[in-house]
């Protein structure tokens, strides 16, 4: 087994959101990341996914629990040291338009995080630019010109650029392709896969569109109204999937294939996702859950190892439920 | 096809900006059948959306403008209409479903003033007749209580619950056709899969032709009798949806079909995508427009136009290889 990387423990973000009411966005989940491996985090709009990934870089505090990386608890860390965290884990953004700044030339926004950390000065800074553009599918040309001058597809090579210049260790994807056209999409995926192969990257990869997150991830995440469902290997997942939610997720997906999609049985939910500043009791997934029990709305489901490496949070796995 | 309820006929359609002419739409045909479902399919700015606000004759003028081509339903051409005229056309005889359900519906009226809006314009019915059509058409739409709804405003309503009362109010006029923009995209999977049952649900009951616009392989598998392609302002390749997906002969669809990954696909093999970007359409490329991204381009590409070639009744595309002279690459 490889090493872990980051160690997620009880972590919980709650948001006020005013009138006394708290907004639950990430609701005690626990995981870990492995050196080298992709964690794929998926759920619908509003799971908390990306809330996970901001509080994991403290971008957020956490409200309770900790994150650990390389065994260092991060919401703890503190004077110099922070410095050295934040060359370690770098974040690639969701929207290329939003995300860049438009006032600095792209030479400039790669090497920032260079600056700051006082790595590569004068002509290596230079040098080093040129490189990480290369290595991003880009050209030297492009070091003079501003963010506007480009198309989506490349403002996202110009973000991921931007994150390997400080030479990281553990980079999260928050939502990275979802503002680019498909044919764009692809391009990106395959840079993002040959960039871990060459560098020994570790990627937290959050994304809504599960085609593409089993596609990249060796491991995946199924998130709900702020608390993890279901974590597997993600062909175990998809051909075995055992939470009520991740069978109606995984059926909810079209498949670009009209044979298949006339003689397929779906899974179809009722009802929309509640609301998480009032979820309901005991299991999140409960109201719209088609095999849910009276256990359900009393007691929230535990977390266990329901087969070898596949975790889950359901009350039907639970064997302690069903011995009575 | 015996019966055509929309026919396109080289429809292009031009945007003058400060940079100068941008061609959105350059010369687009294509046909529809009552009660058949027909998906148009392509990346932004191909210029899909724009061929959908034609038909509506939602496109601002200016800057946009119909440059040429006419666009028949049943027989009449929208295109030579009055604004005054189209309007009697517009939500009585064509319904449209835009993207966003957030934005698309007034939040200061309510939801049944919405509703019957249209009706009350179009045909001389009383306000409780009205409403009365509105709730039979919430009930179609899966929408609970809807008596009580009906005097809900939009801010009340999820996402899905909100595209729903989209849904109702485009069919609310019995309209022939239902022009829907990208009606999923805005929404969670789980309720996507809802909306998509409902339209194949109301296609079943009112036997309302679809124009769906999307840039999602899956849902138009789902959904869609046959499939326009669209690639920089031109359709490129059109069939129906078993050719398009099983026998697609434009690279571009070739290349649109091997770029998304399948939930049922194998992770070891990497994507392909297609390199590069979209031409800029302020002045298209002479020839095929498809050229610099296309792995199969040759010398004629560059500079001639290609013809359509026809595969099949319902099966064409634009492109050279389909020329005798053209080396088969697949």
């Amino acid at each position: 087994m490889p090493n872990k990387l980051v160690e997620v423990k009880n972590l919980k973000k709650h948001f006020a959101v005013g009138r006394g009411k708290v907004l639950k966005a990430v609701n005690d989940i626990s995981f870990d990341v492995y050196e080298g491996e992709t964690l794929g985090l998926v759920g619908e709009s509003g799971c908390g996914k990306s809330t996970t990934g901001r509080t994991i870089i403290r971008l957020y505090e956490a409200t309770e629990g900790e994150v650990f990386f390389n065994g260092e608890n991060v919401h703890k860390i503190s004077g110099k040291k922070i410095k050295d965290f934040n060359r370690k884990m770098q974040m690639i953004f969701q929207d290329p338009y939003a995300s860049l700044n438009p006032r600095m030339k792209v030479e400039d926004i790669i090497a920032e995080g260079m600056d700051i950390h006082g790595i590569y000065k004068g002509e290596k800074r230079r040098e080093r630019v040129f490189e990480l553009l290369e290595t991003v599918g880009l050209n030297k040309e492009h070091a003079t010109r501003f963010p506007h001058e480009f198309s989506g597809g490349q403002r996202q090579r110009i973000g991921i650029a931007r994150a390997l210049a400080v030479d990281p260790e553990f980079i999260i994807a928050d939502e990275p392709i979802s503002a680019l056209d498909v044919s764009i999409q692809a391009q990106v995926v395959n840079l993002l896969k040959e960039l871990q192969k060459e560098h020994g990257l570790t990627y937290l990869f959050i994304a809504h569109d599960l085609s593409m997150v089993k596609h990249i991830s060796d491991r995946i995440g199924v998130m709900y109204l702020g608390a993890m469902m279901e974590l597997a290997d993600s062909e175990d997942l998809y051909a075995e999937p055992l939470h009520p939610y991740t069978k109606a997720l995984l059926s909810s997906i079209p498949l670009p294939d009209p044979d298949i999609e006339e003689s397929r049985e779906r899974i179809i939910l009722s009802g929309d996702v509640p609301s998480p500043i009032s979820p309901p009791s005991g299991c999140p997934f409960r109201t719209r859950c088609p095999e849910a029990m009276e256990t359900c709305a009393v007691k929230n489901p535990e977390w266990l190892e329901a087969r070898p490496n596949h975790f889950v949070a359901c009350h039907l796995y639970d064997p302690n439920l069903h011995k009575e | 096809m015996s019966e055509t309820l929309l026919e396109i006929n080289d429809l292009a359609v031009s945007f003058s900006t400060q940079g100068g002419e941008v061609q959105a739409v350059r010369g687009v045909s294509f046909a529809v059948a009552p009660g058949e479902t027909v998906a148009i399919v392509g990346e932004s700015g191909c210029g899909k959306s724009v061929t959908a606000q034609s038909i509506m004759r939602l496109v601002p003028e200016p800057p946009g403008r119909i440059k040429h081509g006419s666009i028949h339903l049943n027989g009449k051409d929208l295109a030579a209409l009055s604004d005054k005229q189209m309007r009697s056309v517009r939500g009585k005889q064509i319904g449209m479903i835009f993207q966003d359900p957030m934005t698309s519906l007034n939040p200061t009226l309510t939801v049944g003033d919405q509703l019957t809006e249209g009706i009350l314009t179009h045909e001389n019915i009383s306000k409780s007749e009205a409403e009365k059509k509105a709730v039979e058409l919430l009930n179609l739409v899966g929408i609970a209580n809807p008596q009580e709804r009906l005097k809900l405003y939009p801010h009340q309503f999820s996402g899905g619950m909100r595209q729903r009362i989209m849904i109702a109010m485009a069919l609310m006029c019995k309209p022939s056709l239902l022009i829907a923009d990208e009606p999923t995209t805005a929404l969670d999977v789980t309720i996507q899969a809802q909306i998509i049952d409902l339209f194949k649900e109301i296609q079943e009951k009112t036997g309302v032709a679809i124009i769906i616009i999307t840039h999602d392989l899956g849902v138009v598998a789902q959904i869609a009798d046959r499939i326009n392609v669209m690639y920089a302002g031109e359709i490129v390749e059109s069939g129906t949806v078993k050719e398009i997906f099983y026998k697609p002969q434009h690279p571009y669809t070739r290349g649109l079909l091997t770029s998304v990954p399948r939930l049922d696909g194998d992770r070891s093999q990497p994507l392909i995508p297609i390199a590069g970007t979209p031409p800029d359409l302020f002045s298209p490329p002479e020839g095929c427009a498809f050229t610099s991204r296309c792995k199969y381009a040759m010398e004629v590409c560059r500079a001639y136009d290609p013809a359509v070639t026809h595969l099949s009744d319902r099966h064409f595309t634009k492109c050279w290889l389909q020329d005798e002279r053209a080396e088969k690459p697949f």
